[in-house]
């Protein structure tokens, strides 16, 4: 093969003058991992409100879940981004359209949000599949123990439905990792951008993305590994896998 | 901001839709023919007695399944060319159109993703029936084709259309190797006469109309071809 393999690229420095590609790389994957903890901060939390509001025995409220649900689900994540970063500071009043766009990290908070709510809406789905896992039983015994609607969700049915979807809303959390590797369309210097970055300056294809390969296999099994130690951490007794 | 200029959307249906939309859908249809396909060898494989062979495929779908979309369209565009060479014994790469290389991405990646489906439908068939396949004198292969298999893709067949639909969504990420499929064709037209707003909504609409229509018809055929236990 006509290709000339240089594994020691890593260690040369860099045509941006700040670091070797190995440095761009790790900065690369700063960026992800950030980027993807607040997107995963945004879904989990928007993700539960509305998985929950799915379940709440209120058509109207139901349908504002399911709409939200849908809305979110039914549009390539990569138009989402496009029509958060192109489209929405455009029809806000023109004033707040100008701050947007001129602040300075707009590609990071553009990813946040839209790589979020994308994900918040796969959440929900886990959160109230895992709501209406639970025997009917369990919401009828809070109501006849004087709980109110509130405290069943938060003392009787969350408990028990975030501990079923555990195993799931781990993928979901690798998916919004995986994810971010999208946000470089507009510009966000993640994981995958520094690596296609590194093949453009040093022409060095395969290294580079060989290297950005394994981080992505090391950091999906350490989350892995970390959600078997949670879920062992967690399962009641009685519950689940013995 | 000017108005939203309806007409530059009318003006532009024909190049989004022969040009682009034709490129996603076929592109959506043949990679998801092509997954299926493989994603069912893999799964096949897996379930082999073959220590060997199960492992390699189980190192393929969890490899592919860690690694982002985007880096593995990038993986390809640039191995698909060496490969050929390999292939073919040619003295230098092979050069590989826009839509090859996509095709070949989109197969590899989903089907992966569709083997694991396939892998779950297997499991879930009671291992009686391949003992009742084996007692009646049909050979292992023949109770995975005639037997269980048929059955599989019939329990799957709701589960596989919704990964489909997910997969015509993800195609517009050949927008990062700049192929003229349906967002492509909106990008270049936005970016030509500065008309993101437009062009960024309609094709959300779009993909949401498409997208919502799939998935509510995948719910009614889920109701309609639900096994009774």
């Amino acid at each position: 093969m006509g290709y000339h393999w240089n594994w020691g690229i890593f260690w040369e420095p860099s045509p941006e003058g700040n670091g070797t590609y190995l440095d761009m790389l790790i900065q690369g994957l700063w960026t992800t991992l950030l980027t993807a903890a607040c997107a995963w901060a945004i879904a989990l939390t928007i993700g539960t409100v509305i998985g929950v509001l799915r379940t709440v025995p209120l058509r109207a409220v139901q349908w504002v879940a399911v709409a939200w649900i849908e809305l979110f689900r039914n549009m390539p994540v990569l138009v989402q981004l496009f029509l958060w970063y192109f489209v929405f500071p455009e029809v806000l009043p023109p004033s707040w359209g100008v701050w947007l766009k001129q602040l300075p990290n707009a590609a990071f908070l553009t990813a946040v949000v839209g790589i979020g709510f994308f994900m918040s809406a796969r959440v929900a789905v886990q959160i109230s599949s895992g709501i209406e896992a639970l025997p009917s039983g369990q919401r009828a015994a809070a109501t006849a123990l004087g709980l109110t609607t509130a405290q069943t969700y938060r003392y009787v049915l969350l408990p028990m439905a975030f501990r079923i979807v555990l195993p799931p809303m781990t993928s979901d959390l690798l998916s919004t990792i995986k994810t971010t590797s999208i946000a470089l369309t507009i510009g966000l210097g993640e994981l995958t951008a520094r690596a296609r970055a590194m093949q453009e300056f040093s022409y060095q294809v395969f290294e580079a993305y060989t290297a950005a390969t394994l981080v992505y296999l090391a950091i999906n099994l350490i989350l892995t590994l970390a959600a078997r130690w949670l879920e062992a951490r967690v399962r009641l007794p009685g519950y689940g896998k013995a | 901001m000017s108005s939203f200029d309806f007409e530059e959307i009318h003006r532009s249906l024909g190049y989004l839709f022969f040009d682009g939309m034709r490129f996603t859908l076929t592109l959506t249809f043949l990679a998801a023919l092509g997954g299926v396909v493989l994603g069912t060898i893999l799964a096949i494989i897996r379930q082999s007695g073959s220590r060997l062979l199960s492992s390699i495929a189980a190192g393929y779908v969890n490899l592919v399944r860690a690694l982002p979309l985007v880096l593995v369209i990038f993986w390809f565009y640039f191995l698909v060319p060496y490969l050929g060479q390999w292939l073919t014994g040619a003295t230098r790469p092979v050069h590989v159109g826009g839509f090859a290389s996509a095709l070949i991405t989109f197969i590899a990646f989903e089907a992966a993703y569709f083997s694991e489906i396939v892998r779950a439908g297997i499991a879930s068939i009671p291992r009686g029936q391949e003992a009742a396949a084996m007692a009646l004198g049909l050979r292992s292969s023949q109770a995975m084709r005639y037997v269980i298999l048929p059955q599989v893709f019939r329990i799957m067949l709701p589960v596989l259309l919704t990964q489909t639909i997910v997969l015509f969504q993800d195609t517009s990420l050949v927008y990062v190797l700049s192929i003229t499929d349906f967002l492509g064709a909106a990008a270049q037209i936005a970016e030509r006469d500065g008309r993101l707003v437009e062009m960024y909504s309609f094709v959300a609409v779009v993909y949401f109309v498409f997208s919502f229509t799939a998935s509510q018809g995948v719910r009614r055929l889920r109701a309609h071809i639900a096994v009774p236990h």
